[in-house]
Formats: structure tokens, sequence, C-alpha cells
């Protein structure tokens, strides 16, 4: 394939259609994933937001159309090359028994590995720092199985860091947490990419935290973008009533400046 | 090109001298080790044994070819081949079944439940039917008959299993729904065939290691000698396997074909093994279980596998060949050995943590 990349995000979808079988998710979408950001994918159930991180991760591969990393075709390249560029952590993972923190986080240094050279002072090094940068050094010895469902989740996180990869891609992180453990991920999140300079792309339910902790939102409806851009640009009263069907009003959080969405009432279609 | 991650920070070294070296997984290597001395011990003991017992310095010179001709002849050609013939046997059941059990992510997940111990029984007593029938007697050898059945069965396991993602549960019920077919079929060949070859079938079917030697163990021993490496170099990945694909696959691991890749392995070796012994029954189950206790890890070590059943059917075979009464086949012995031990460690674990 010798497209012309005019574009020079590390990480774009060209035309991609998305699907499960017959069912066709996402349509014809087109994205460019804008690097050292933070993209958060927002949308109603069921537009096709994990769908499409699914077909980012070269976990789906695309019925028709691209999705390019570094330029090339990413269902082209060698899967291992790809794991060390990018990583990407699905929605609430389910680990085996009996595997403990320190386990797990070390299987992020999969794609570093290989047979005859199953482990070194590079993967002691970045796990320690995964387990330090996520807080779950006092977890390390653990069963994961024990874990609060906070813990749980920044494990699963830190093995995601332990991968050390430029590419981020997470499916909704703050399922099933309370207030305060969604506050703690993604704080962790941003963290990672300001302090590391790591590209993330997540996909997230709640818009307040979106618009919170985005540079860059991707609103979906029906498996297409309907707007993409800052937050603060992208959340009107416009955009909730068609995308998600809500009367809202659009308040200015008091700290951040970001938008914040205080819902009303439900719209019909 | 792509670029390098960034580096982080390095943390401080005295937060690192806190935090225990994931690898070398000293555990499992110890448990390695361990299994294979009593493996050696195993050896050296069921060496001795025979109709006249040999010391172990009687045994170390026959060994070599030295002392008492009728020593060297007992240790040498009578014991060695069938001892050989006992690990080879073992191992290849045990890392058979450590292998499907993890690819498959089911303890339950064994050579016997994925159809190739139904499947080789089958192709046999039909052998010895159309010999019994009046048909040409001996065309195809047992052993080959038992190959074909048992790698034709996986073959056709895999092919309704297709379509369906290669996947434990799917594959599981696909074995067991064949394997019953595949019994049934077996159980009405052996009411059609004459009383003395129904005996031999029956000997055959609870798998046994009488009266064989090194003509049964070569071809074993050759599939170990390879299959068993190729194990090893894909253990890193079978280690992956236990995650869920989606994790897996943002490893660099293409999931369902190295579970295909690693459950050939698993097939072939049940399969050799199966059509130099029989169906030895349980060795495959509990050879990997055993394993996954002893070394404390999710996934099953093939090393750990393979010492596990290589003993299992060694001690089993000693037994039923010096110890009791007439020469009971090894299939018996193998149920009676290994599944109280699998109790015991199933009981022990329940003690101590939650779930076995």
């Amino acid at each position: 394939m010798n497209t012309v990349i005019t574009s020079d995000a590390r990480l774009r979808a060209d035309a991609v259609n998305l699907g499960y079988g017959d069912r066709a998710v996402v349509r014809e979408l087109s994205l460019d994933v804008p690097d050292q950001k933070v993209t958060v994918i927002v949308g109603p159930n069921a537009c096709g937001k994990s769908t499409l991180l699914r077909g980012l991760a070269r976990l789906l591969p695309p019925a028709s159309g691209t999705v390019l990393l570094d330029g090339r075709a990413i269902s082209e390249l060698p899967t291992r090359e790809v794991a060390r560029v990018m990583g990407m952590l699905p929605q609430s993972p389910v680990s085996p028994e009996g595997i403990t923190v320190r386990d797990l986080v070390s299987r992020g240094r999969h794609p570093h590995q290989s047979w005859w050279h199953q482990w070194g002072e590079s993967d002691t090094e970045a796990v320690a720092d995964a387990l330090r940068a996520t807080g779950t050094e006092e977890l390390a010895g653990r069963d994961v199985d024990e874990l609060s469902g906070g813990q749980r989740q920044r494990a699963w996180i830190a093995m995601a860091v332990a991968q050390r990869t430029d590419l981020l891609l997470l499916d909704e992180p703050t399922t099933y947490l309370d207030m305060a453990h969604q506050l703690d991920v993604l704080e962790l999140v941003a963290t990672l990419n300001r302090d590391h300079g790591r590209t993330v792309v997540m996909v997230l339910h709640d818009l307040n935290l979106a618009c919170r902790y985005a540079h860059h939102i991707v609103a979906m409806r029906d498996g297409e973008i309907v707007a993409e851009g800052a937050p603060a640009e992208v959340v009107t009263a416009d955009l909730l009533r068609d995308v998600f069907s809500v009367e809202a009003s659009i308040l200015a959080d008091p700290l951040s400046g970001t938008p914040v969405i205080v819902s009303h009432r439900t719209v019909q279609g | 090109m792509i670029a390098a991650p960034p580096r982080t920070r390095r943390s401080p070294r005295a937060l690192r001298s806190l935090l225990p070296r994931p690898r070398p997984r000293s555990r499992v290597v110890a448990a390695v080790l361990g299994a294979w001395l009593f493996l050696v011990v195993v050896t050296a003991v069921a060496l001795s044994l025979g109709d006249e017992a040999t010391s172990p310095a009687a045994l170390w010179a026959a060994l070599q070819g030295r002392g008492p001709e009728n020593t060297v002849y007992a240790v040498l050609e009578v014991r060695l081949p069938r001892v050989v013939l006992a690990m080879v046997v073992g191992a290849a059941f045990g890392v058979s079944g450590g292998l499907s059990q993890s690819v498959l992510r089911n303890p339950l997940a064994s050579p016997d439940v994925l159809g190739i111990s139904a499947g080789a029984s089958v192709a046999v007593v039909a052998v010895i039917a159309i010999g019994s029938l009046g048909g040409p007697v001996g065309v195809v050898p047992v052993p080959v008959a038992a190959l074909v059945g048992g790698l034709g069965a996986a073959a056709l396991i895999a092919l309704l299993a297709l379509g369906g993602a290669l996947r434990g549960r799917r594959i599981l019920l696909v074995g067991i729904a064949l394997s019953a077919a595949l019994t049934a079929l077996t159980q009405f060949l052996l009411t059609r065939i004459d009383v003395y070859d129904a005996q031999r079938s029956a000997a055959w079917l609870t798998g046994s290691l009488n009266a064989r030697g090194w003509g049964e163990a070569m071809p074993v021993l050759v599939g170990v000698a390879v299959l068993v490496p190729a194990a090893l170099v894909l253990a890193h990945t079978n280690r992956a396997l236990l995650f869920e694909d989606d994790v897996v696959a943002g490893w660099g691991v293409r999931p369902g074909r190295a579970r295909a890749v690693l459950l050939v392995i698993a097939v072939c070796l049940a399969a050799l093994a199966t059509s130099a012994a029989g169906p030895v029954a349980f060795v495959a189950l509990v050879s990997g279980q055993v394993a996954r206790r002893l070394a404390a890890v999710p996934d099953i070590p093939p090393l750990l596998a393979g010492a596990a059943g290589a003993s299992l059917v060694l001690v089993a075979d000693t037994v039923a060949r010096t110890a009791l009464p007439s020469q009971l086949p090894v299939g018996v012995l193998t149920g009676l050995v290994g599944a109280p031990y699998l109790l015991y460690l199933l009981q022990r674990r329940r003690s101590t943590r939650g779930t076995p």
C-alpha cells in the first residue's frame, strides 16, 4: 500500500470499517491521534467507541481501510514490534488465579523478551519504575485476586506502564471504580502523559472526567465521529442533545476551567 | 522508524533492593531440580529391582557392562529398555497434559479428554477386529494404528471445533462428545470379536508396558527429543496464554496461532506415547496439576510436568512389575498412585489458600 501520508501523527485510522461478522459497527472512520496528548473517545452506549479502540490496537482487523502506525499499515507490522510501541489495556481484564502483582506487572516486559533472553537488568528496572509510578510497590507481593477494584486497576496500568510504550490505549480504565479511585487512575494517566510524554487514547463514559483530562475529545455516534477537538470547543449543549440525547447546561469548572455538564432531562431522538 | 521508548528515571538503589526480582523464578527452578533428582533416584531403584535385586555397587558396574553376566543382562537387556520406555511415555504424557491444560486454561483438559485416547483405542481394536473376523492379521502394526487413530481424532476435533475460537470450553466439549462416540464404537467392536482377542484388546486399552522394549521406546524417544525442546522454546509464549486474548495480543503474541502450535505439540506427544504403551490412565491429567502445585505458579512448567509424568509411570510400572503377585498393566497402577497424590495436594492447598 503506497498511500502518501500527509499527516505526521504516529497513530492514524484511514477510512476504516470495523465490525463483528456481518454487523458493521464503525463506518468509514478516519482519525489522527495527536502525539503526546491525551485523547478521550466518548459517545453513548453501542456507538463503537471500544470497537474503534480495538481497531486502533489491531485487536480487530478492519473490514476495509487501514490503521497506520508510524506511517505503516499496522496489520503488516510484526506484532511484537507493535507491542513495543503501543500498549493496550482492555476493559476490566481478568487475571489468572494465583498471580501476584509483581508477576502481572513483569508480564508487561513480554514484547521485550524472547525465549533465549528472558529477563535482564532493564526489565527489573522497568518493573520497579512501573510499580513506583503507579503506587503499587507495597502491593507487589500480593495476589491480584485479593485486591480492591482500584488497586487492581492500578496494577493493570502498572503492567501497561512496564511495557514502556510510547502509545497507550485504555478501554474504560475507570469502570467499577468509586469517585476517588476514578480520579486516582486518571491522575496517573495524566502524569504518564505529562512526565513521560506518552500518547494516551482512552474510552471514558463520564463526560465531566473526559473534559477534565482530555486534550482532545472524539465524540462518536452510530460508528461515526460527530465532533473532535479541545473539550471546550467540542462539548456544547447542541452536541449533548444530538449525540447523547440529553438536555444540559455547560458550566466552567471553577478550578480547571474545563467544561462541566449539568444534565437536565433526556430528549426523544 | 519506531522511536525508542522514553526512559523513565532510575529508581533509587535503596528502593530496588527492597524489591525481590521476579526472575529467576527460584521456586520453579527448585521444584524442577527436585523433581528430576527424584526421577534419578526412582530410576536407580527401578533398575535395581527385578526377579533378583541388584545392589547399588553392582548396578553401577552393570551399567558400565562390568560384573556377572546375568546381572549385566538383567539390568541392560531386561530392565533398562522398560525403564526408559516408562520414562519417555510418562514424560510425553506429562508434558502433553501440562501443555493442553495451560493452553486451554482448564485443569480438565488432557489428551484423554481431547479424544486422543479414544481415537487410538478405536483404531487398535479395529485392527484387531479385522484379524479376528477373518481379515488379514497384522497388516497394520498396533503402534501405527494407535498413532494414526490418535492424530485422526485430534484432526477431527480441530475440524469440528473450527469456526469457534480455539478456546477451552468449546474444544473440550467437542472432545468429550467425540470421545463418547468413539468409545461406544470401541465397545461395539469388542462385542463382535472372539474372547482371546477381546482380552488382548482390553490389556492394551488399560495401558501396559509388559513385553515392550527398545522397539516401542525409540519412536517416543525421538518424538520427545524433538517436541519437548520445541515446547520449552515456546514456554515464554505459553506463559502469556494464561491471560485473555486481548491482553495477550497487546503483548505482541497472536493467541490463536500460538495455541494451535502448542496444542499440536501436545497432541503429537500424547499420540506417540499412546502408540507405545496404550492409553495409560490419568498420567497426563495428574502430571500437569502436580507440576502446577509444586511450582506454585499459575502456569505449568513443561520440564516439571514431564518429570512428574515420568516419575508416576516409572513408579507405577516398577510396583506393577515387582511388588505384586501377577504383573498388572501399568494403567491400573497410575490411577491408584496418581489420584491419591493429587487429592493430597488439593487438600493441602485448600487448607492454606482459598480455592484449589
